[in-house]
C-alpha cells in the first residue's frame, strides 16, 4: 500500500499563473464551443460554424498557382549549397532577400505612395511576437499605452501579460462611427495620469479590427499631433492593409509622415504580417518597421527569441519579390473581400441587421442591439450566448473588444467558403425572423 | 529609387578607437564646453582655457597612467568593428525632444560588449574562405555542427524531390500549411515525432511523452519561458560556471531574473560540487533573495563534460530539499563522443514517483540536427501549470507551419535519424581527435569533454598576466594575428583566467592544420622566456 506524501508544491511566477492571457473571456469560451461541435457541410451541417476568428481563405487558389508555377520558388534556390546555407543561417538581420521583398510587398500595398527601406525591417514570428516586442522596448512596467476601443482582444494578453504594461482605453462609440478624437485622446491620457500611470504610447490598429474601417487621413494628423506634443510613441498595426477593399482608402501612417518630410518621425512604429492579407498565420511571418534606429537595433536583438524560420523566409522571399504576381494577388484579394463583404452586409440587411459601413477587413461590425433586452454588457453577453448555442454562430461579442457601447458584435466572413457563408446568412435571417414573431 | 533613413547603428557614437594591438590605450575625446556654458570671461578665454587645459590634462595622463586594474570585457579598448549600417540621413531631430525607449531597452540596446559576441561579427564580417578570402578569420566561435548535413540533404532529395514545401506527396496543400495554428505549441505529428526523436537521441533509455512538450522557435524562446514561469523579477537561478554567454540574455533580458555563479574549477575538471551549489545558495538567501531554481546545460557548454547519474540524483535530492526547480538544458545530448554514455534528467526522473514537478528538459534541433535556422526548439516538463502557460506563450514564438511539414516526416524516418546520430557522433568524434591532437603539437592540452561541439582548451600558460587582461589580450592576438575567432572564458564567466572555447565542428579536416599553424605563430610569441 502505498502512502500519499503531500510534496511541498514547488513555486511558479506570477505570470505563470496570472489570468493576464485573457482565455477567460467569451472570445475563446466561443472557440471552445466550435472545437467540439465544428460544422462541416456534409458530416455536421448543424454544428457551430466559426465566425470568430478573422482569417483570410479566399485567395489561397492564388498561392497555391503561384507555388505549383515556380517550382524553383519552391526551392532551396539554384546554388548547390542552398539548404546548407539556408539550415545554418540564424542571423536575427534576417535574409536581405527576404527584407527587401517584405519591404516591397509593403510598398505595393500602399501603391508604391511610400518606401520602405529593408535595412528598417525586423523580422518576427508573426504580428503577435511584433506587438509584444514593441512593448517591451517602448514601455516599463507600470507604464501604459493608449488604445482606441473597440480593440482586438488579444492586445489584453500580448501588450500586458509579459510586459507589465497596462492598456488605457481610448474610448470611441457610435456617435461618431467609433472613430478617435482628439478629445477621447486626451481624455484617455489624464485618465492615466489620474491613476498615476505614465503613458508611454498610443496603439491604433490601421485598418481597424474589429471595425473594418481604415482610419481617416485626418484622425491620423490629429493622432501624430497628440504624440507629438505628449512625446510619446505611436504604433500603427497595418496588419490588414492589404485587406483594403478599394486602396485609394487606405492611408499608411508612413504616408503621413512622409507629407511631413520625416520630421520627428522616430516616435512612429509600424507592425505587419502576413497573416491576413496572405492568409498564411501559419508561418509566423511579422515585420516592425521603425523610423527609429535605436528601437531597430534593439528590436533585432530581442527578435533571438522570435525568428523566421529560415526555410520560410527562403520560399516566401523570391514570391514576395515577383512583382506581377504581388500585383495580382493583391488585386483579386481585396476584389473578392469586397464581394464577400456585399454579400455579408447585404444578407445581413435582408435580416434586418445594419452594420457599421466597412470598407477594410475580414469582418463586419454589426449592431445587434435592438436584441438586447437592456443596453448592458449582461444583455449583449444573453445575446451572444443566444447566437452561438441556438443559431450555431460563434461571433465576437463587443465587451470582449473593450466596446463601451453593448450590443455590437464582430462577425467574419473571410475563413469560410461562400456556400458556408450563405447557410450562416440564412440561420441569421431565421433567427431574426423567429424573434419578430416572438416578440411582434 | 533611393533609399531614404538607412540606419545608423548608435552605438557607433561610443566605440573608440584604440591600437591594434589591443593595449589598453586610447585618448579619451572629450568636447569640453563648460566654459562657453559658464560664459565667464567671454567666450574665447571662457572656453579655449578651459579646452586647452582640460585636453593638457588628458595627455599628461596618458602619459602617466598606471595600469588599469582588471576590467570586465566591457571596456571600450576591444577592436573597433565596422558596422553594416550606413549613415542616417534623417534632416531632423525632433523639436518636442525623443520620447524614450524602456529602461529594459536601454540596457540591451548598449553595445555588444562581451568578446564573445564582438568575435562572432568579425569572423563573419572578415570570414575564412579557402580560395575567395584566405586571410579570413576562421570561425571557431560558434558552435555549429556543419559536419553532417550532407547527410539530410541526401535524405531531402531523396524523399521531398528537394522541395522547399515539404509536406509529403506532390500537392502542396497550402490551407494544410497555412491556416491558424489551433495549436501555436506545436502540430501533434510534430511533438510525436520530436518525442520519438529525443528517445532516440538519448540512446533509448528514456521515452518521452509527447503530450508534454511545448514546441518553441528554437531553445532561446524555450529557456526564456521557462524562466518567465518559474520565477518573478528579482529572483535567481543558481548557474555552474562557465557557461555559455547567450544566457546572460536569454534568462535575464526582458524576465527580471537573475544568474547567481556556482564556480568550478580546473582542479576537479570543472565537476559541479553539490557543497559549492549549497554554499551559493545560502549566500544569495542571506541576502533575502529567493533562488528558483538551477539552471543546468548537459552536456555542458563551453566544457563539454556529462553529468554522471550520480550527480543527476545529487542535484535532484539538492532541488527538493530547497524546493527549487531544476532546468537542465540538454541541446547537446545527441552530440557526444567518447565512452562516456549521456544520461538524461528525465532518465532519473523515470526511476522516481514523485516529485516530478520540479524538472524541466530543454531541446532543441539546432545543435544535434544542424538546424539553427530552422528555429525548432522543445520544452519538456511534468509540470502541469508549466505546460499550460508555456503553450500558451509559445504564441510569441511558434515554429513555421512548413518548417513543421518538413520535418515531421524526417524525424518519423526513424532508420534516417538512426543512421544520422550515429555517423554524425563518428565524425564529430574523428574531429575532436584530430583537433585536440593538433593542440596538444603547440602544448595546449584540453579538458576532458565528452559532448558538445568545442573542446574547453588550457591556455593558461600563454596568458601574461595570469589574469583576465592577460587572457584578453591573447584573445585579442589569436583573433588579429592568427585571425582565429575563439571564445575566452571570461565570456563564459569563468573564474580561472585562461581557458579558450574552441568549436571544431564548422571545420572541415583540412582545415585542421592551418588552424593549427595559425594558432602557433601567436603561441610562439607567447611562451614564457626559457
Amino acid at each position: 500500500m502505498t502512502i500519499e506524501i503531500e510534496q511541498p508544491r514547488v513555486g511558479l511566477s506570477k505570470i505563470a499563473v496570472s489570468k493576464t492571457h485573457g482565455e477567460d473571456s467569451p472570445y475563446f469560451a466561443g472557440w471552445k464551443a466550435y472545437d467540439e461541435n465544428p460544422y462541416d457541410e456534409f458530416r455536421n451541417p448543424s454544428g457551430v460554424i466559426q465566425m470568430g476568428l478573422a482569417e483570410n481563405q479566399v485567395s489561397f487558389d492564388i498561392l497555391e498557382e503561384y507555388l505549383e508555377q515556380h517550382a524553383e520558388e519552391a526551392s532551396w534556390g539554384k546554388k548547390a549549397s542552398g539548404f546548407r546555407e539556408n539550415a545554418l543561417f540564424q542571423d536575427y538581420h534576417g535574409l536581405q532577400s527576404f527584407r527587401k521583398a517584405m519591404a516591397s510587398f509593403m510598398e505595393k500595398i500602399r501603391e508604391g505612395r511610400t518606401k520602405f527601406n529593408p535595412d528598417r525591417v525586423v523580422l518576427t514570428a508573426g504580428a503577435t511576437a511584433a506587438n509584444e516586442l514593441l512593448t517591451f522596448i517602448l514601455a516599463d512596467p507600470g507604464d501604459a499605452l493608449l488604445v482606441p476601443t473597440p480593440y482586438y482582444p488579444g492586445f489584453d494578453r500580448d501588450l500586458r501579460w509579459r510586459t507589465g504594461v497596462n492598456i488605457v482605453p481610448i474610448h470611441c462609440d457610435s456617435s461618431n462611427n467609433f472613430q478617435v478624437t482628439p478629445q477621447a485622446l486626451e481624455a484617455a491620457y489624464k485618465n492615466a495620469e489620474s491613476m498615476n500611470i505614465k503613458v508611454r504610447g498610443v496603439l491604433i490598429t490601421n485598418p481597424s479590427n474589429p471595425l473594418g474601417v481604415t482610419i481617416h487621413r485626418s484622425t491620423l494628423e490629429q493622432i501624430l499631433d497628440f504624440v507629438t506634443i505628449k512625446n510619446i510613441h505611436l504604433v500603427s498595426d497595418e496588419i490588414y492593409s492589404g485587406s483594403v477593399f478599394s486602396p485609394t482608402e487606405f492611408t499608411s501612417i508612413a504616408e503621413i509622415l512622409e507629407s511631413r518630410s520625416y520630421k520627428d518621425c522616430e516616435r512612429v512604429h509600424i507592425v505587419y504580417s502576413l497573416s491576413k492579407d496572405l492568409g498564411l498565420p501559419g508561418f509566423r511571418v511579422g515585420t516592425i518597421y521603425s523610423y527609429n534606429d535605436r528601437v531597430v537595433t534593439t528590436a533585432r536583438r530581442m527578435s533571438s527569441f522570435t525568428l523566421i524560420s529560415s526555410q520560410t523566409q527562403q520560399l516566401l522571399g523570391s514570391m514576395l519579390s515577383d512583382e506581377k504576381f504581388t500585383g495580382n494577388y493583391i488585386t483579386k484579394n481585396r476584389e473578392r473581400l469586397r464581394n464577400r463583404y456585399e454579400k455579408m452586409v447585404g444578407g445581413l440587411r435582408n435580416a434586418g441587421v445594419e452594420c457599421l459601413e466597412g470598407n477594410a477587413g475580414l469582418f463586419c461590425w454589426v449592431n445587434l442591439s435592438p436584441l438586447l433586452e437592456s443596453q448592458t454588457r449582461e444583455s449583449e453577453l444573453a445575446v451572444w450566448e443566444a447566437i452561438l448555442h441556438r443559431v450555431k454562430l460563434n461571433i465576437s461579442p463587443g465587451s470582449s473588444c473593450h466596446c463601451s457601447e453593448p450590443g455590437w458584435f464582430r462577425v467574419c466572413f473571410a475563413n469560410m467558403s461562400e456556400k458556408t457563408l450563405e447557410v450562416a446568412l440564412k440561420r441569421i435571417q431565421s433567427f431574426m425572423e423567429e424573434r419578430k414573431i416572438t416578440s411582434g | 529609387m533611393t533609399q531614404t533613413n538607412p540606419i545608423r547603428d548608435p552605438e557607433d557614437e561610443t566605440r573608440r578607437p584604440v591600437s591594434p594591438t589591443g593595449g589598453r590605450t586610447g585618448m579619451r575625446l572629450i568636447v569640453p564646453l563648460q566654459g562657453v556654458v559658464q560664459g565667464r570671461g567671454g567666450l574665447i578665454l571662457g572656453s579655449l582655457i578651459p579646452c586647452a587645459l582640460f585636453y593638457f590634462l588628458q595627455f599628461y595622463l596618458k602619459r602617466h597612467r598606471s595600469p588599469p586594474p582588471p576590467a570586465s570585457p566591457s571596456s571600450s579598448n576591444l577592436p573597433e568593428l565596422a558596422r553594416t549600417s550606413s549613415r542616417s540621413n534623417l534632416t531632423s531631430r525632433g523639436s518636442m525632444g525623443q520620447a524614450r525607449v524602456s529602461s529594459r531597452a536601454s540596457s540591451i540596446a548598449k553595445p555588444n560588449d562581451s568578446p564573445y559576441y564582438i568575435g562572432l561579427d568579425r569572423a563573419s564580417e572578415d570570414a575564412y574562405d579557402e580560395l575567395e578570402n584566405p586571410n579570413g578569420v576562421i570561425q571557431l566561435g560558434l558552435s555549429e555542427n556543419r559536419l553532417s548535413l550532407d547527410l539530410i540533404e541526401q535524405w531531402l532529395s531523396r524523399n521531398l524531390n528537394g522541395s522547399i514545401l515539404g509536406g509529403g506527396g506532390g500537392g502542396l496543400s497550402m490551407s494544410g500549411i497555412a491556416t491558424y495554428q489551433a495549436f501555436d505549441d506545436g502540430l501533434w505529428e510534430l511533438k510525436v515525432a520530436m518525442a520519438g526523436f529525443m528517445s532516440q537521441i538519448m540512446g533509448r533509455a528514456v521515452s518521452f511523452n509527447p503530450s508534454q512538450l511545448v514546441l518553441t522557435s528554437g531553445a532561446t524562446p524555450a529557456i526564456e519561458i521557462l524562466c518567465f514561469c518559474l520565477a518573478d523579477p528579482g529572483h535567481a537561478f543558481l548557474i555552474p560556471t562557465p557557461y555559455y554567454p547567450g544566457f546572460d540574455r536569454d534568462v535575464r533580458w526582458r524576465t527580471g531574473v537573475e544568474l547567481i555563479p556556482v564556480h568550478c574549477r580546473s582542479s576537479d575538471n570543472f565537476t559541479l560540487s553539490i557543497t559549492a551549489l549549497d554554499q551559493a545558495y545560502n549566500q544569495v538567501r542571506k541576502r533575502g533573495q529567493k533562488v528558483r531554481g538551477i539552471l543546468l546545460s548537459n552536456p555542458s557548454n563551453p566544457v563539454g563534460s556529462i553529468l554522471t547519474r550520480e550527480t543527476l540524483y545529487n542535484l535532484l535530492d539538492f532541488a527538493r530539499d530547497k524546493n527549487i526547480h531544476i532546468i537542465s538544458d540538454e541541446i547537446f545530448a545527441g552530440s557526444i563522443y567518447g565512452s562516456e554514455e549521456f544520461v538524461s534528467m528525465a532518465e532519473i526522473l523515470d526511476s522516481e514517483d514523485v516529485d516530478r514537478n520540479r524538472v524541466h528538459i530543454v531541446y532543441g534541433l539546432s545543435k544535434d540536427l544542424s538546424l539553427p535556422g530552422f528555429r525548432v526548439g522543445a520544452i519538456y516538463s511534468w509540470n502541469e501549470h508549466v505546460l499550460t502557460a508555456s503553450k500558451q506563450l509559445t504564441r510569441f514564438c511558434s515554429i513555421s507551419a512548413p518548417t513543421q511539414r518538413l520535418l515531421i516526416p524526417m524525424l518519423s524516418d526513424t532508420r534516417f535519424t538512426q543512421e544520422y546520430i550515429e555517423t554524425n557522433r563518428k565524425r564529430i568524434q574523428s574531429m575532436y581527435d584530430l583537433f585536440v591532437a593538433g593542440l596538444e603539437q603547440l602544448g595546449i592540452k584540453c579538458a576532458k569533454s565528452s559532448g558538445g561541439l568545442y573542446c574547453w582548451a588550457d591556455m593558461r600558460e600563454l596568458i601574461r598576466p595570469y589574469n583576465e587582461k592577460g587572457e584578453l589580450d591573447l584573445w585579442d592576438k589569436l583573433l588579429n594575428i592568427a585571425k582565429i575567432n575563439v571564445t575566452p572564458g571570461s565570456a563564459c564567466h569563468c573564474i580561472e583566467p585562461g581557458w579558450f572555447r574552441c568549436c571544431f565542428t564548422t571545420l572541415s579536416k583540412k582545415d585542421i592544420p592551418l588552424v593549427i599553424e595559425r594558432i602557433r605563430k601567436v603561441v610562439e610569441t607567447c611562451k614564457p622566456p626559457s
